[in-house]
């Protein structure tokens, strides 16, 4: 583990005033996954049922250990970067966080309820936009009288337009993003977990949604943001963390973190 | 790292959490706020079950027609298979509504366990993206087979009407449909459960249900079958503990003439028992494991 890096040459950002107070604290934490890789087939009842009794997992079953002995400290008015490459883990642990997918060992404390905002947000692709807007907001525990009095500006925030009566499988993968950033972004958050949200949309949404994570981050404690822009991180947060295969690789100042990260990437080639 | 130093230095952490009033991010709930939870979202239950309903026939031309064909094709089959060609309408007074009441009620519960046994996992992308309590999809699901049942119902009513004339111990349907929903919620959570960590079981379900179907006296009347076997008395009193049994039974004494002969003894106390066990027993086994529901 590459604790020396972590600790030693940040303790400016890390460490905060003694009057910081701490939002989400992350003790040790590690996240498996369980997928089935491959064609497993589906074999007929009677292996089913010997399977069941000897309690044993599919045998193509393989886990998947996505974020390895992860500790920090967020506090309020952080706004901290998850940066790393692909399949890092950056996700994985912004889920965590939001409690939606729960670590196999170590805990995660937050304050009030973290809310996820990404453009994985499944929604019903049989459903037209409307209907997909009255769900979401239900599900994240809206009235009706609440989901009424924001629907016009959640349709007008998403820019769907006329389309929004059309069945959610038309939309273009743009267009979807614009409606789920549009419907998870209707409720006030106190710890804010932005997942890529800004990558896919054009640059008119871009624009106005970099904006609503700003007007959020002033209103909510902490925000976390996962993003393979590095100029967006530098521009919005203020500390870094580095993940690597589901280490911890740095946490720090932004400008240091993204510089190592940095200077990595580019050793490599 | 030792043990010993990474436990002290966990205990330290959980105790700066309390301090500054932190909680576990998927820690699970207790029970009465869960079910507190689950009653807020009722409406989100009602418009999911809905939106499911109208998903489910959006792709076919007739539409939700087929909410009222399936129930009417599935009865005029049965009736063919097991009326006509098999025979076994031998003494039984209007055998079509004794056995289409024996499918619908048969079918309502089976639905609700097959469907239950996979809520979660197709819906696991929207479990990892938003938080709520996790047994409103199975509740939902629910939702959509109770409203199948009272279409169901309504058909099975009219046949019965045309046939025998009206009554007033239909009433009693009430009763015996709430009863009823109240086991296939258990049943359905149960399942929903079962269903997420051993996925098999809805491999092995449709064999489950199929011997149920069976063993239940949906086609036959259990009585008469035992006495022409001559079977001991405590046969029946066993065979009547089955729930599918007591459903089908406290069904057909409302809607059916001369139905008194066929009867199980104590079918309404028995409905009662399971009704409470499956429910309660339900709730509390989907909760217990609530915080694992996105994993895996």
């Amino acid at each position: 583990m590459a604790v020396a890096e972590t600790a030693a040459p940040t303790p400016a950002a890390t460490t905060p005033a003694s009057d910081a107070v701490p939002t989400v604290i992350a003790d040790n934490v590690n996240i498996i996954y369980k997928v089935t890789a491959g064609s497993g087939g589906k074999g007929t009842a009677a292996s089913a049922f010997r399977r069941i009794l000897k309690r044993q997992d599919r045998p193509t079953i393989r886990e998947v250990h996505a974020v390895k002995n992860c500790s920090f400290t967020a506090y309020k008015g952080d706004a901290i970067g998850l940066i790393g490459r692909n399949g890092s883990g950056k996700s994985t642990l912004l889920r965590a966080i939001a409690g939606l997918l729960p670590p196999a060992s170590g805990a995660i404390y937050t304050g009030g309820q973290p809310s996820l905002l990404g453009v994985n947000a499944a929604m019903m692709n049989d459903l037209t936009g409307d209907r997909n807007v009255v769900l979401g907001c239900l599900a994240m525990g809206m009235s009706p009288e609440e989901i009424e009095e924001r629907y016009p500006e959640i349709v007008e925030f998403s820019g769907i337009g006329e389309f929004i009566d059309l069945p959610m499988s038309t939309y273009s993968s743009g267009m979807s993003a614009r409606l789920k950033f549009a419907i998870a972004s209707a409720k006030t958050h106190d710890i804010l977990l932005v997942d890529e949200a800004l990558a896919t949309g054009d640059a008119e949404f871009r624009v106005r949604s970099e904006q609503k994570i700003k007007d959020l981050r002033d209103q909510a404690g902490t925000v976390f943001l996962v993003s393979h822009s590095l100029d967006v991180v530098l521009d919005t947060c203020n500390r870094a963390i580095w993940l690597d295969k589901g280490v911890l690789r740095m946490d720090g100042g932004v400008k240091e973190v993204v510089d190592a990260y940095n200077k990595e990437a580019t050793g490599k080639r | 790292m030792s043990t010993a130093a990474e436990s002290a230095k966990t205990a330290e952490m959980a105790a700066v959490a309390e301090r500054y009033g932190l909680s576990r991010s998927s820690a699970r709930p207790e029970f009465r706020g869960y079910l507190r939870d689950l009653w807020g979202r009722r409406q989100f239950i009602y418009t999911y079950a809905r939106a499911r309903t109208y998903a489910l026939y959006a792709g076919a031309r007739l539409g939700s027609i087929w909410q009222l064909l399936t129930p009417l094709l599935n009865a005029a089959v049965y009736y063919l298979a097991f009326g006509v060609l098999l025979g076994t309408a031998k003494g039984i007074h209007n055998y079509p509504a004794f056995l289409i009441c024996g499918m619908f009620v048969f079918t309502y519960t089976q639905r609700s366990m097959t469907e239950g046994s996979r809520a979660i996992s197709t819906n696991l992308s929207l479990i990892r993206t938003l938080h709520f309590p996790r047994a409103t999809l199975p509740l939902a699901y629910v939702v959509n087979e109770l409203n199948q049942m009272f279409i169901s119902m309504g058909i099975l009513l009219v046949m019965v009407g045309v046939s025998d004339g009206l009554a007033l111990r239909w009433f009693l349907i009430i009763p015996a449909l709430l009863l009823q929903t109240m086991f296939n919620i258990g049943m359905t959570l149960i399942f929903a459960r079962l269903g997420t960590f051993l996925t098999d079981i809805s491999q092995l379900l449709p064999f489950i249900t199929r011997t149920w179907l069976y063993a239940s006296g949906i086609f036959f009347s259990i009585p008469d079958k035992l006495a022409a076997l001559d079977a001991p008395g405590w046969v029946i009193h066993v065979l009547a503990l089955n729930p599918i049994s007591a459903y089908i039974d406290i069904a057909r004494r409302a809607l059916l003439e001369e139905h008194a002969r066929h009867a199980l003894p104590n079918a309404w106390p028995i409905a009662v028992g399971w009704a409470v066990i499956s429910l309660v027993g339900g709730f509390i086994y989907f909760w217990r494991a609530e915080d694992r529901y996105g994993r895996g």
